[in-house]
């Protein structure tokens, strides 16, 4: 039915492809434009496959494309169900509205066409992905993913920061990976298959609960790194040295949330373990909190947005960890509209202050930048948990989800609430920043509104931000029927039912968020000597968020500092002096050898002929002798 | 009496092969390997007659042959060395020492 | 006492004077003249073992032919280059006195011993008429036995040939391009 479903994978692929061969021989505009339209027609390719899903008839399909190694379950095969639908349908389509804006965004770079490249390549990768029929291909897709993140982050790499971001970036995840990859070896060894059928249809048959516990804890080793929790978030930040089109892309809507995805679609085996779902809701809350209180300190534009993604991407694992995997899956949907609105937004503004992105060097923008301003601040909404907007109603539901399970999982739900307040404060503490009050600007900057090109994909995504709510609301659970064959089997947590809990539950997490805007509009929509002595009121708790915990100081020193040294060890000691002395010591001993032996190279071919004569009479008298007997 | 071939054969030959390894003027050197192809030719011809077949006379024809096609290349290389380098010693072509 | 003895001890006796000739004469003339004496005794030794045909050739190739060429090239080279006979290389002399004087141990050893078969399979007297090398014999078998080793020396004298042209006649071309 969905045959031509590869597409979806091979026109981005395509276009890397040709931009990497040809890119350099277009004019700038058109490399841009080529590679949106890649990416644009993978969305449309998406859409017409999708429409068996909409309508209800679709069925979950698996399309082998090429046999690799079928004896372990490794084939490429795409596997087309509600799910991988909805991750193909977002990254799709959140990626040709972030093309489209970096087309803008990326004006007079050098390196445009490569830019480009790199982007194409990505969507291929997480489409890969997430289309991926079974772990093996997975993994293929999870690597090759954070291959482009890393050349992405560091696509600016002439700067020293952007290289280093890379390179932290590119460690830590892979610190994630090797756990993603022991995980794998278990299941095989367990199921002696990767495939999705071969794995999870027999997930709750044959897998103790140890077994299950070992890869769930393992695949959340993985996903922690990836999807940038506690403890392996700190990457995250600093990616923020790649240009922002990357950010809104790689790191705040699609690749991410590729951790949240992984445990969603591994469901069967979480269930199995209530210790493994327990500590991704646990470690998603940790995550949700701390990473929030960080954003309310920080005075970089883009940081804030990234520890805000590193906050609601606990949302959604405390989400899947609950077991309530469409809530997650939800979240990471209305997340990856409003949050690539944020970044495309800061984008915007950054663009507008020639590259500036101190916050405390902005304010008043909304004069000058209207467009911006309006769709950031349905964003600061959604992402405020405002009703009706998007981020109100998937947050609302881990939140139901969490409450209704109960026992720890209450804990949870009041983190998750002190959270929803946290981000609302600090959402509104950037927006009133950036577009309120009176001018900051340093000398000579001139504010404008970005072109057409870039305010577009603004407006498509808030209008994305607004509706995309209304999917899965307690009133229609469209998107809970869509998703069903694709978690079928799966016993799942529900936010409760009836009324009455409903409107409470709601109540307190609107009242949260309204909170949290209030105070941020009431403690900053003020002259900045106000808003500064009120942080200043803050002491040492004020700076300890500023500096997110000098996390990266403590990391520095307990894992990087004994890396170094042991590194320095073996470079300058072992290898310099023992493996270099035995290497050494061989090519002495051949010389000396060599030495000797070279006495018996005269040159005189009558030296030679003697050994020769002397030679043949051995063998001579030998065969004689031998003749005699 | 083929003993005594035999050793004649024996005696020529090892002859032959000192003088290779005493000598150093490539022309004397060169004689004394036709001299030992001398000594092979005698037994195969004494050895040929003590088996009652004329085998070893047709071998010896052979070697005959090749013998002279080696004189005919190996005296050009000669001349050809002589012509470079104005000498027959042997001794002075060591430059390929270690 | 038989006639084939008595040739044998003369023309054993010169072939060795011969091959000494080769070795010692500081003269290469000497030493062709040497080595022309050993290749005649052969010669006759040959036609003592009825080998008429080898013998033939020995002389019409081996003694005029080869030896031609050889004096030709040593009239070439020089004719007064009269060899130092002290050895320059040393403990060589030494090597070769220790290899002969193993060589004719050994041999000594044997004719002791006297276990050794220089022939194994000789049995009795050489039966004169199967061995009887005329031009017929010798030609009958060439030709059918041998005939494809017969067809190789052509092949190989056509490419010795041609070597030697080489040899001789690129070299002098490059020579002159120089």
């Amino acid at each position: 039915m969905s045959d031509f479903l590869w597409l979806v994978i091979a026109l981005p692929l395509a276009g890397a492809l040709f931009l990497h061969f040809f890119g350099r021989y277009l004019r700038e505009p058109l490399a841009g434009v080529f590679a949106t339209l890649a990416i644009g027609a993978a969305f449309v390719v998406a859409v017409v496959a999708a429409v068996p899903f909409f309508a209800g008839t679709g069925e979950a399909e698996h399309l082998v494309i090429w046999e690799w190694m079928p004896a372990v379950g490794a084939t490429f095969e795409l596997q087309w169900d509600p799910l991988s639908a909805l991750m193909t349908l977002v990254v799709t389509g959140v990626g040709t509205l972030i093309h489209l804006f970096a087309i803008g965004y990326m004006h007079g770079d050098e390196r445009f066409h490569r830019f480009f490249t790199y982007l194409n390549l990505f969507a291929a990768s997480m489409l890969t992905l997430v289309l991926a029929g079974n772990y093996a291909m997975l993994f293929i897709g999870w690597e090759l993913v954070g291959l482009c993140s890393y050349l992405l982050i560091g696509f600016w790499f002439t700067r020293p920061s952007a290289a280093a971001a890379a390179k932290k970036a590119f460690v830590v995840n892979r610190i994630g990976d090797l756990g993603f990859l022991i995980g794998l070896m278990v299941m095989f060894a367990t199921f002696g298959t990767l495939s999705f059928e071969g794995v999870l249809g027999r997930a709750a048959t044959e897998l103790t609960v140890g077994t299950a516990t070992a890869i769930g804890l393992l695949f959340l080793v993985g996903a922690a790194g990836k999807s940038a929790q506690v403890p392996l978030y700190v990457w995250l930040p600093d990616a923020m040295e790649g240009p922002t089109p990357v950010s809104a892309l790689i790191h705040a809507a699609t690749m991410v949330t590729a951790g949240v995805y992984v445990v969603a679609r591994s469901s069967p085996i979480y269930v199995e373990s209530p210790i493994a779902s327990g500590t991704v809701a646990v470690i998603g809350a940790i995550t949700a909190l701390w990473a929030a209180s960080i954003a309310i300190g920080q005075r970089d534009i883009k940081k804030v947005l990234a520890y805000s993604t590193v906050s609601q991407l606990g949302y959604m694992f405390m989400g899947v960890g609950a077991t309530a995997y469409v809530a997650g899956v939800f979240h990471l949907m209305t997340h990856a509209f409003f949050k690539a609105l944020l970044f495309l937004g800061a984008g915007s503004v950054i663009h507008a202050m020639s590259d500036e992105q101190d916050m405390y060097k902005m304010g008043g923008l909304a004069k000058r930048m209207p467009i911006t301003a309006t769709t950031m601040g349905i964003a600061t909404l959604a992402i405020a948990g405002i009703p009706p907007l998007a981020g109100f109603w998937s947050k609302d539901e881990i939140l139901g989800a969490l409450f209704e399970r109960g026992g720890i999982y209450s804990a949870l739900w009041v983190v998750g609430l002190i959270g929803a307040l946290m981000t609302a404060f600090y959402m509104t503490r950037q927006w009133v920043l950036v577009f309120a009050g009176r001018p900051r600007w340093d000398e000579g900057v001139e504010p404008h509104e970005s072109p057409a090109v870039m305010t577009l994909p603004l407006m498509a995504l808030a209008v994305l931000s607004v509706v995309a709510g209304f999917v899965n609301t307690p009133f229609r659970f469209t998107l809970e029927h869509f998703l069903e064959p694709a978690f079928h089997g799966v016993e799942m947590q529900h936010a409760p039912e009836g009324w009455g809990m409903f409107l409470v539950l709601a109540g307190l997490s609107t009242l949260a968020g309204v909170a949290g805007v209030a105070a941020g509009w009431l403690a900053y929509n003020r002259p900045p000597e106000v808003w500064r002595r009120f942080q200043e009121g803050f002491g040492r708790l004020w700076t300890a968020w500023e500096q997110a915990y000098r996390i990266d100081d403590l990391y520095g020193a307990v894992v990087v500092a004994p890396g170094r040294r042991l590194a320095e060890f073996s470079a300058f000691q072992f290898d310099q002096k023992v493996v270099d002395g035995a290497v050494n010591g061989v090519g002495a001993l051949v010389y000396r050898l060599g030495s000797a032996l070279r006495m018996l190279q005269t040159g005189y071919v009558r030296n030679y002929g003697a050994g020769f004569a002397a030679g043949l009479l051995v063998v001579a008298i030998w065969l004689v002798v031998r003749g005699m007997s | 009496m083929t003993d005594w071939y035999m050793l004649l054969a024996a005696a020529l030959f090892t002859i032959g092969a000192m003088g290779i390894l005493v000598r150093r003027n490539a022309l004397v050197m060169f004689m004394c390997v036709e001299l030992m192809l001398n000594a092979v030719n005698l037994t195969l011809v004494s050895a040929g007659r003590a088996l009652g077949s004329l085998d070893g006379q047709l071998a010896t024809f052979f070697v005959l042959v090749v013998a002279a096609a080696e004189v005919v290349i190996g005296l050009a290389i000669i001349v050809a060395i002589f012509r470079h380098r104005d000498t027959a010693s042997v001794d002075e072509l060591s430059e390929l020492k270690g | 006492m038989t006639v084939e003895v008595v040739i044998f001890v003369l023309m054993g006796l010169t072939a060795l004077g011969g091959a000494i000739t080769v070795v010692m004469a500081r003269n290469p003339v000497y030493s062709g003249l040497g080595l022309l004496g050993t290749m005649l005794s052969l010669a006759v030794i040959y036609v003592s073992q009825l080998a008429h045909f080898v013998a033939a050739i020995q002389v019409i190739v081996y003694a005029g032919a080869v030896m031609t060429l050889f004096l030709f090239v040593i009239m070439m080279i020089g004719v007064d280059v009269a060899e130092d006979t002290a050895e320059n290389l040393p403990r060589q002399r030494l090597v070769v006195g220790v290899l002969a004087a193993a060589v004719v141990g050994f041999a000594v050893y044997l004719g002791v011993s006297q276990g050794f078969d220089w022939v194994p399979a000789a049995s009795g007297e050489p039966v004169a008429e199967a061995t009887n090398g005329t031009v017929q014999a010798i030609g009958e078998r060439l030709f059918s036995t041998w005939v494809l080793a017969f067809e190789a020396t052509a092949l190989l004298l056509t490419v010795a040939a041609a070597g030697a042209i080489a040899l001789a006649y690129f070299r002098r071309r490059r020579a002159v391009r120089e």
